[in-house]
């Protein structure tokens, strides 16, 4: 089983020039606002997840050629066809965001904290190294940071879980760390020196005790 | 052209209109806005709704009354760096995409900067829709491993001494940066220092504006 990502891009070899832009510019095309709308309101559907919508942008295979906003509704149209909405029986929504609950919706917001299953296995301060194996479904370790020694800088509770929610195998809640890594350790000697830390948002599951 | 077409910041004289033909990207956007409510997933006015709603209420304005009312009240600034989804909220500003806030304070040792190196993960609830540079490529291949590149193209050169401290959004914590507070300012109220903080320098690629 293959599973590709073309959207963990950090640490690429990406030259392009960064495109400025002002605050207040927020779309470029008169369908883009359409389309975040449309994700938006498609989310108390229940046909998808977050994770499920992450992983469908991720795996298009010309992610890299698409603006943001042709991702989204490439994405969209995929989990589309993939639920069966244009089927016979599509799955019923499990809540249509109307008019007049929208203010309230955004507001609320859906938290992603839930109740451990057990204690945290990894303490602040304490020194873990993020596993190293690539596995065959979404996941949500940037290929940079595995396999890498860092310190635990926070401790953020239990959150669902990506790995499985994107998988439709439940939310599977798991510790959430905010992991600190040395430059060095990420990108080596060669790299020009930054004076910089960077850290990632780790679930349990992608630590080891270092 | 549909009824919402109206609400968009995209105007055109009804004379072209007529006459435009869509673009194949306009025709699968209206296909599949047309499907989602026929097959009763959505209500088309929600969808205006939630236009205006990024347009015209919920963006980086949002994010700079947090920094200043931060930069005038020690008390709330020490909540904002303990609890920031509490004390965010407390200035009437949550939900979605902000449902678990950090704020990181730039200090002058210290320049945070954010970053969604696997996405496009940022703040909503107090900075809005992202910027497309936020969302591409470049920034996100770069911010992580040559910070003071990326600054530099941004127009920010901090000192060596400094230490930037880059935060990767993985998962679905949402970082927002305090900057600090520009010198000069001592006799600026709140709403005058909120006009001086950037979008850009709550994501860490900016500064304030300075108080002169």
């Amino acid at each position: 089983m293959s599973y590709q990502s073309n959207a963990d891009l950090g640490g690429q070899d990406v030259r392009d020039a960064i495109v400025m832009e002002p605050e207040g510019d927020l779309f470029h095309a008169p369908w883009e606002p359409r389309v975040m709308a449309l994700v938006v309101a498609m989310g108390p559907t229940g046909l998808s997840n977050i994770d499920m919508n992450r992983a469908a942008r991720e795996t298009i295979p010309n992610y890299r050629d698409l603006s943001y906003y042709e991702v989204w509704l490439t994405a969209l149209e995929k989990l589309v066809l993939q639920q069966g909405v244009l089927g016979d029986a599509p799955p019923p929504p499990k809540q249509v965001l109307r008019a007049e609950l929208v203010a309230a919706a955004i507001s609320k917001g859906s938290a992603f904290s839930r109740t451990p299953a057990g204690p945290a296995r990894y303490a602040l301060g304490q020194r873990v190294r993020t596993i190293a194996v690539q596995p065959a479904h979404h996941t949500r370790l940037p290929a940079y940071a595995r396999g890498k020694a860092g310190i635990v800088e926070r401790v953020h509770g239990a959150h669902v879980f990506p790995d499985t929610n994107a998988r439709g195998l439940g939310e599977n809640p798991q510790w959430l760390y905010t992991v600190a890594f040395d430059e060095k350790e990420l990108w080596g000697e060669r790299n020009p020196k930054q004076r910089s830390t960077i850290s990632v948002d780790a679930f349990e599951p992608y630590l080891e005790p270092a | 052209m549909s009824e919402h077409e109206h609400h968009s910041h995209f105007h055109e004289p009804d004379s072209q209109h007529a006459k435009r033909t869509l673009s194949p990207i306009e025709l699968r956007v209206r296909a599949l806005e047309a499907l989602l409510t026929e097959k009763g997933y959505i209500d088309p006015a929600a969808l205006d709704v939630l236009i205006d709603a990024y347009q015209t209420k919920i963006g980086p304005r949002n994010g700079a009354r947090v920094v200043a009312r931060a930069w005038c009240d020690a008390e709330f600034r020490r909540w904002l760096l303990a609890d920031a989804t509490a004390a965010i909220a407390s200035l009437g500003m949550s939900g979605r995409q902000g449902e678990h806030m950090v704020a990181v304070e730039n200090t002058p040792q210290v320049h945070n900067l954010v970053v969604c190196t696997l996405c496009s993960c940022y703040p909503w609830a107090v900075l809005g829709l992202p910027p497309t540079w936020y969302k591409s490529a470049p920034y996100r291949a770069r911010a992580v491993k040559d910070p003071r590149g990326v600054l530099r193209e941004f127009g920010v050169e901090l000192p060596e001494s400094t230490q930037i401290r880059i935060w990767d959004s993985t998962a679905e914590v949402r970082y927002l940066v305090l900057p600090q507070r520009p010198a000069g300012s001592e006799d600026l109220s709140e709403q005058q220092l909120a006009n001086l903080v950037t979008r850009d320098s709550m994501i860490g690629t900016g500064l304030p504006c300075s108080a002169a």
